[in-house]
């Protein structure tokens, strides 16, 4: 079974104003949700207490709301997850006087009526919110770098940038939906954005890799032709492994349950714009930095200089 | 050319064979047990004790399916929770005070496996259920509290010296000596210097006085913040044992902050109770001359508290001892006449106060007061019948020994340095718990299949191959986890799904590489020579990039993030041996052989 028996090259640098154009659309359009929106973020990082219950009969909200209202908590956010008889109940940080008490009060209030099991907790303090913030931030920063760094060591700055700068698009666009859909942002969302920066990466080094071979394989030929050649004949690789690897995080989608929910959510967009990105944003970027042959032969010329007697 | 020499063949299989039995007690699944620890540390957990564990259980017609000893503990496991259960009520009323039974879970894996120390995951809380504490150490607080006893330190070393000065006060972070003349303050500052190296003296003149100021050196503060929530960990410890858990994780995290995990801790109202206690303790002398005025308000230099039968006590204002200077209280009897009483070990320089205290202030009464959420009580107050030196001292009179005990416990737990806040909590229930290894197990499952089967239709011989080889590199991932005894949480599992869609693509990369070469019209023996070849470079690039992300997260993330860190970086690793060394030579031992090789299954 072949996909992709594909014969000629594909002209992807001739449609580089188009490409470039949906990029940059794209990512203007996230950003403009970023800024209008905003991030929902998660507990992990407002701090606050999520409280998860399980009932042993179907519960009622409305119930569940009055109940909190008679422990001094009219603000907790009540609402069913998955079942009736599963209950999420969010307060805070600045509606809980209790501090971590809080989930031994509310537990006691609900199990006065009802049977109830509890699932989970969550309670984070403002502290702890802060510093979360800035470690993300910094880890986020640190992979950036490391990635250039090393793409620099092995290819040179230019690939190293263009591949940044792609990939940063692409977290930007997992963040942009983040915030266009208001789907929570938490800590493990976070892990999947910087896996997700890691592993793209993977894509434009593939082709990379190809561009390179193919400036000392195809002496006589144009760069945007080289660069079409490096991506056709990478793009059945590019498409198989994303399909086995989306394959894997479809499982999580559908059988991870809640907590992985959005975790695989975020790969999920990380994978499909990946595809689009390291193809058709790296390369034009590339291209513009001006990548030329001299950027690989240059050893050759010392060895043929080495040969004259 | 496609044959690899026998050391790599064999190299391959050690490690496979390696990775097999070390994934192994995987499978076994757990069983109820009970662990027994012993709580002082005078006592071991040695042949003796297993013995007399033993003995109590055979006398109870127990009887465990396995009993063992190890670094700390005596473990016993047992088919069911009922005689679980059973086994740790008698084994309580047996051993008493001395030891901490606990329940606890132990793999039913069998002991040839557990003497290889193969042990299965270590289970995260979000898997196993349990609670999640991060505790803040209220820094300024250890620090006012040191300022307050070197001032009064300040006040007896000046007297002692016989050197005049008119007010010793704390303002701020600073204690302020006022003298009345200059001559005094230089004699007042040589005197103090010596005594106190750990402050910072500077002179100031305000009005008509002449002050000393002196401020903690930064030295000094970053000592007395270490010790502090070096004496926290310590009684945290101790509390934990008060709740008899199994597996307890106490750590320091950063500067000012502890974690504390509670495995399979379900009553989460008491271990927040027990840790939650912000008590501290401190022993002051008693005024028993003078009266509580009319108004109920203390007189002046005192503070009224009560003892804990109600009655109340009128207490001096200045402090004797803190709790941080009790190294130890233990229960037992007086040694003259047999009452219960309480032994109490002090540290040197709370011997050397306690010393001079009890020598000036013999016949009067002394009050152990715990504080306990700013509100403090009496627990004992005692009446100073000699002058005590060496640091060893007895309470006794008018109590039971289950009022020792009580007191014992109550001035061992109540050492904590400075206050601690819970600032962040994690509770996972068992049933989430269960549910979410089922949750992650499932979708690895069917992840994989999904994969296997795209994979040979798609590849063929070469997808069943790649999809053996994908199959080594989670037995090898799993291996790994077991071995090094990471904790795995449930993004952790998230982490084997995404490092499996992950590994396929080396195979992607070799396969397709082979294809293309055979379109190109080259042989296969070297068209599968030149795929691996060509491909190496790339997958060496393409997992780098990935192992910086993964770095990252596990030098920058906290908790979960750790655990998915953790999994990427070892899956980044096994993926490169299985995706590469495995499954080449999968394909040598097919292909390699055959001199004559036409065609070969690559879809």
């Amino acid at each position: 079974m072949e996909f992709f028996r594909i014969k000629k090259d594909i002209p992807f640098m001739s449609y580089g104003k188009l490409t470039t154009t949906i990029s940059l659309v794209t990512f203007l359009l996230a950003v403009f949700f970023l800024a209008a929106k905003g991030l929902n973020f998660g507990v992990d990082f407002t701090g606050g207490t999520v409280i998860e219950v399980h009932y042993a009969q179907p519960s009622d909200t409305n119930k569940v709301r009055e109940e909190l209202a008679g422990i001094g908590l009219q603000d907790a956010l009540v609402q069913h997850f998955g079942t009736t008889h599963d209950v999420l109940i969010q307060v805070p940080l600045k509606h809980n006087k209790m501090g971590a008490n809080l989930s031994e009060q509310v537990l006691a209030a609900l199990r006065a009526n009802a049977e109830v099991e509890l699932r989970r907790v969550e309670f984070v303090g403002p502290q702890v919110g802060k510093d979360l913030v800035e470690n993300g931030a910094m880890a986020l920063l640190l992979v950036s770098l490391g990635i250039v760094g090393y793409l620099w060591m092995r290819f040179e700055w230019k690939f190293g940038l263009a591949a940044i700068i792609a990939n940063l698009h692409d977290v930007v666009i997992i963040l942009g939906c983040f915030a266009f859909f208001q789907w929570e942002f938490s800590l493990s969302v976070l892990a999947a954005v910087l896996a997700v920066l890691g592993y793209s990466v993977n894509e434009s080094v593939v082709v990379f890799d190809r561009i390179r071979e193919n400036f000392r394989k195809m002496r006589k030929t144009e760069v945007a032709e080289i660069i079409d050649n490096a991506i056709t004949r990478t793009m059945s690789r590019t498409i198989i492994t994303h399909g086995s690897t989306q394959l894997m995080v479809l499982a999580m989608l559908l059988l991870g349950g809640e907590t992985l929910h959005y975790f695989a959510l975020a790969l999920t967009i990380g994978i499909m714009f990946s595809i689009y990105s390291s193809v058709l944003v790296a390369s034009p970027l590339l291209m513009m930095f001006g990548v030329c042959r001299e950027d690989f032969i240059k050893p050759e010329k010392t060895e043929a200089e080495e040969v004259l007697p | 050319m496609n044959r690899y020499p026998l050391w790599k063949n064999l190299l391959i299989l050690v490690v496979l064979v390696t990775g097999f039995i070390y994934t192994l007690p995987n499978f076994y699944g757990e069983s109820p047990a009970v662990q027994v620890m012993p709580l002082r540390s005078h006592l071991k957990a040695d042949t003796q004790l297993l013995a007399s564990v033993e003995q109590v259980l055979r006398d109870a017609q127990l009887s465990p399916e396995v009993i063992s000893l190890d670094a700390n503990s005596v473990k016993a496991r047992f088919a069911d929770t009922d005689s679980q259960l059973k086994a740790k009520d008698v084994l309580h009323a047996q051993l008493g005070e001395d030891y901490v039974v606990a329940l606890n879970l132990l793999s039913r894996s069998p002991t040839w496996l557990t003497e290889l120390n193969a042990l299965p995951m270590y289970l995260g809380l979000d898997l196993r259920g349990g609670v999640h504490f991060l505790m803040q150490v209220d820094m300024k607080a250890a620090l006012d509290k040191a300022l307050e006893s070197s001032s009064g330190d300040m006040r007896s070393t000046l007297r002692e010296a016989r050197i005049p000065y008119s007010g010793v006060s704390v303002e701020g972070d600073v204690i302020i000596v006022k003298f009345r003349d200059a001559d005094a303050r230089s004699k007042g500052e040589a005197e103090l210097k010596q005594r106190f190296v750990g402050l910072q003296l500077d002179n100031k003149d305000a009005g008509r006085d002449f002050l000393l100021q002196a401020t903690l050196k930064q030295q000094e503060k970053l000592r007395l913040q270490d010790s502090a929530l070096q004496q926290n960990l310590v009684t945290l410890r101790n509390r934990v044992n008060e709740l008899g858990v199994a597996e307890p994780v106490i750590q320091q995290q950063g500067a000012d902050r502890v974690v504390v995990q509670l495995p399979g801790v379900q009553d989460t109202a008491r271990a927040k109770d027990i840790l939650g206690r912000t008590a501290t303790l401190e022993v002051r002398l008693v005024d028993d001359d003078r009266q509580i005025g009319a108004s109920g308000a203390a007189p002046f230099g005192t503070e009224i508290f009560k003892e804990r039968d109600g009655t109340t006590l009128v207490v001096k204002k200045s402090v004797i001892l803190t709790g941080e200077r009790i190294s130890d209280a233990q229960p037992g009897f007086d040694s003259r006449n047999n009452e219960p009483a309480v032994h109490i070990n002090l540290d040197a320089v709370g011997a050397r106060k306690f010393k001079e205290a009890t020598r000036e202030n013999v016949g009067k009464r002394m009050a152990i007061i715990l504080f306990e959420k700013g509100r403090g009580e009496v627990v004992t107050a005692p009446v100073i019948r000699e002058e005590i030196g060496g640091g060893r001292v007895q309470i006794s009179g008018q109590m039971d020994t289950t009022e020792a005990q009580n007191i014992a416990l109550l001035l061992r737990a109540g050492a904590l340095a400075a206050p601690m806040e819970i600032i962040e909590e994690r509770t996972v229930g068992p049933s989430l718990g269960a549910d979410n290894i089922e949750r992650g197990f499932d979708s690895t499952k069917i992840g994989f299949l999904m994969v296997a089967v795209f994979m040979i239709a798609y590849y063929l011989m070469f997808g069943t191959i790649s999809v053996l080889a994908l199959g080594a590199n989670l037995l090898l991932l799993i291996a790994l986890l077991s071995m090094l005894q990471a904790t795995l949480t449930l993004p952790g599992m998230a982490g084997i799904a995404l490092t499996l869609g992950m590994a396929i693509d080396a195979n992607v990369l070799i396969n397709e590489r082979i294809r293309e070469e055979l379109r190109n019209g080259v042989p296969p023996q070297m068209a599968i020579s030149a795929g691996y070849e060509n491909a190496f470079a790339t997958i060496i690039d393409s997992n780098i990039t990935t192992l910086i992300a993964g770095v990252a997260l596990f030098m920058f993330g906290s908790g979960p993030i750790k655990g998915f860190a953790v999994v990427l970086c070892l899956g980044i690793l096994t993926s490169m041996f299985s995706g590469v060394m495995v499954s080449r030579a999968i394909v040598n031992l097919i292909y390699g052989r055959k001199a004559r090789l036409n065609k070969v299954a690559i879809g």
